[in-house]
């Protein structure tokens, strides 16, 4: 750190931790509270479905807004100007897609996962595994992102060790879903979801403040510094065909986020499903709009150099900030916001990863729907603890990878292997079970080996000359690919049972369950 | 309304929708794409083009948003509950 630059960022902030431990507390008693009302399988996946529309827009919300997309975009417009505003409206337009696509049918037709609407009138058992498949590729992707950006966080902000942070996020985080299962999931994204939003309404509200409460007057403050370079685009949108495939994978990415669309079975119905994405996509663009103030406030209060002396890509701006604001206090209960942020996503993360592998190959798969209730529990809870130890290795793993793409990626992947199945099993008579088990495969797979052999991976990681594929993000290629492959296979092993069923599948998608 | 013809109507919904954020958001990307000084022109001290639409595209999504959970409300709703009656 340049001693240019006076800042607590990276010694241990009492404060800051003083906010963690008292938000560890409460979650952990949230969780207490939740385990006594956790004995079904159905409270453990879907709290009862006793969620209120607007609760789970929170939660929805606190699923949705990592600290990569606080940090990351308060970092991106604090070092570029107007094109962090690209990434905040890509991460948002997926939201209508969602409600009008996909919120309300899932409700309707499944149980707990996604893979429950896919094999809704197929074959099970190859459905299923696809299914899985699909979902756990989406979700150790995000993971690692998620642990890694943990663990990289907390050292700097808290001045933990990297591994002492991964394992405290990774032990909390399997105490409330252990435990908690989804209520306490959700609990801890509703808080979290407010605090996030309390502490960026707190910062946009003291940057405004010196700027007579006008944005204009703040662009144009940080115009006058940087230049009016700052308020265009500037080198992000470089290759036009690199940022369609890049919105296309965050627009249709959120609707096959598993973590995202099993928040829809934890409402009482369809309606309160689309309630709950109405919060949620205007909870979402307030807190955006926010980060962007915030990165501007950023920029001209901090200064780019000071903030690429912390962390040059910028990560740090918003705490930062936050400390130029308000001091050591104020960045503590930054800080500590940052950091319950990540944990709450890791939990919803590894929630709807457990029920991937219990309900979906478990329950549905290996014992054909034959599991009574307390069988379900065990294997679900037994999933958690695997995928709560896979998190903190995968955290421990890529220690030191540059891994800001892997969110990107699971983007891409859930646009491409997840998303096509689940629109073609709804709204399509013919489709049949080769036909969404090849969409899957072909689009997930395609996806990861297209990353592999692009410049996102060969030259930013590998630091090799060029990449064999030309795409930073590989949905332009393969989101088209896996409703193709959907389409042909489904047209050419036509199945007879599935074509039959869909009245029954269009009645429930509809009118829900009777 | 019979349940066909209600699923199609939700489903020629959700196509236009769907098809107004495609437009709405790939408009905003291949305008910065392809002509950056506009987006970079200025409105005023402050403020460019870009900024607003980017600005434009947010309100727009909780317009589309705001929109269907409307017609949901007024229209679907009660055709569903329509429907469920007529068939108990």
């Amino acid at each position: 750190m340049s001693a240019a630059v006076p800042t607590a960022i990276g010694q241990p902030n009492l404060t800051a931790i003083g906010f963690f431990v008292l938000f560890v507390v409460v979650t952990i008693g949230i969780t207490w509270w939740a385990a006594r009302r956790t004995a079904t399988t159905e409270e453990f996946f879907a709290a009862g479905r006793a969620i209120s529309g607007r609760q789970n827009g929170f939660a929805l919300a606190g699923d949705y807004m990592s600290a990569a997309s606080f940090l990351g975009i308060a970092g991106l417009v604090s070092l570029s100007g107007f094109d962090g505003l690209i990434y905040s409206t890509g991460w948002l337009v997926g939201w209508p897609v969602v409600l009008v696509l996909i919120a309300e049918p899932l409700r309707n037709l499944g149980k707990y996962t996604f893979s429950d609407v896919v094999a809704f009138r197929l074959r099970q058992t190859p459905v299923r595994v696809a299914a899985a498949f699909g979902t756990i590729a989406v979700i150790s992707l995000y993971l690692i992102a998620q642990m890694v950006g943990a663990g990289n966080l907390i050292k700097l902000m808290f001045g933990l060790s990297y591994e002492t942070a991964v394992m405290i996020v990774g032990v909390v985080m399997i105490a409330y879903v252990l435990f908690g299962g989804m209520i306490a999931t959700t609990w801890v994204q509703i808080v979290k979801a407010a605090l996030l939003l309390a502490g960026a309404a707190l910062l946009t509200l003291l940057v405004l403040a010196q700027f007579h409460y006008s944005p204009t007057q703040l662009f144009a403050a940080a115009a006058d510094r940087y230049g009016e370079a700052v308020l265009a685009p500037g080198k992000l949108v470089s290759n036009p065909w690199d940022a369609v495939s890049l919105g296309l994978a965050l627009m249709f990415g959120t609707a096959g986020l598993p973590h995202i669309l099993m928040r829809f079975y934890t409402v009482p119905d369809a309606k309160a499903a689309r309630q709950s994405v109405f919060w949620a996509t205007g909870l979402i663009g307030v807190f955006y709009l926010m980060t962007f103030v915030l990165g501007f406030g950023a920029m001209v209060l901090v200064g780019k150099e000071a903030i690429t002396a912390v962390d040059k890509g910028g990560n740090m701006a918003a705490p930062l900030l936050a400390e130029v604001l308000g001091g050591t206090g104020l960045l503590g209960f930054i800080s500590a916001v940052a950091f319950a942020t990540i944990l709450a996503v890791v939990a919803g993360l590894t929630l709807s990863g457990a029920a991937a592998l219990s309900h979906d190959l478990w329950v549905s798969v290996v014992r054909k729907g034959h599991a009574d209730h307390a069988e379900q529990l065990r294997v679900a809870r037994g999933a958690t603890l695997l995928l709560g130890a896979l998190a903190i290795l995968l955290g421990i793993a890529f220690r030191g990878q540059n891994v800001a793409f892997m969110v990107g990626l699971a983007f891409a992947v859930a646009a491409s292997g997840n998303f096509p199945a689940l629109v073609l099993s709804v709204f399509w008579r013919r489709a049949t079970t080769a036909g969404m088990v090849a969409a899957i495969v072909s689009g997930t797979a395609a996806a990861l080996v297209l990353v592999y052999l692009s410049p996102t991976i060969q030259v930013d990681v590998l630091h090799r000359e060029g990449a064999w594929f030309p795409l930073k993000n590989p949905a332009l290629v393969t989101m088209p690919l896996s409703f193709v492959v959907g389409i042909v296979v489904s047209l050419l092993r036509p199945e007879a049972a599935a074509l039959e069923a869909y009245d029954h599948k269009e009645r429930r998608m509809i009118l829900g369950e009777q | 309304m019979e349940l066909a013809a209600l699923a199609r109507r939700r489903w020629r919904m959700a196509i236009a929708l769907s098809a107004l954020m495609v437009v709405i958001y790939f408009g905003f990307i291949l305008l910065i794409a392809f002509d950056k000084p506009a987006m970079g022109a200025r409105l005023g001290p402050g403020l460019s083009v870009g900024i607003v639409l980017g600005a434009l595209v947010i309100v727009l999504t909780w317009a589309t948003t705001w929109y269907y959970v409307r017609w949901a409300n007024r229209h679907l709703d009660a055709a569903v509950q329509r429907l469920r009656d007529g068939r108990s």
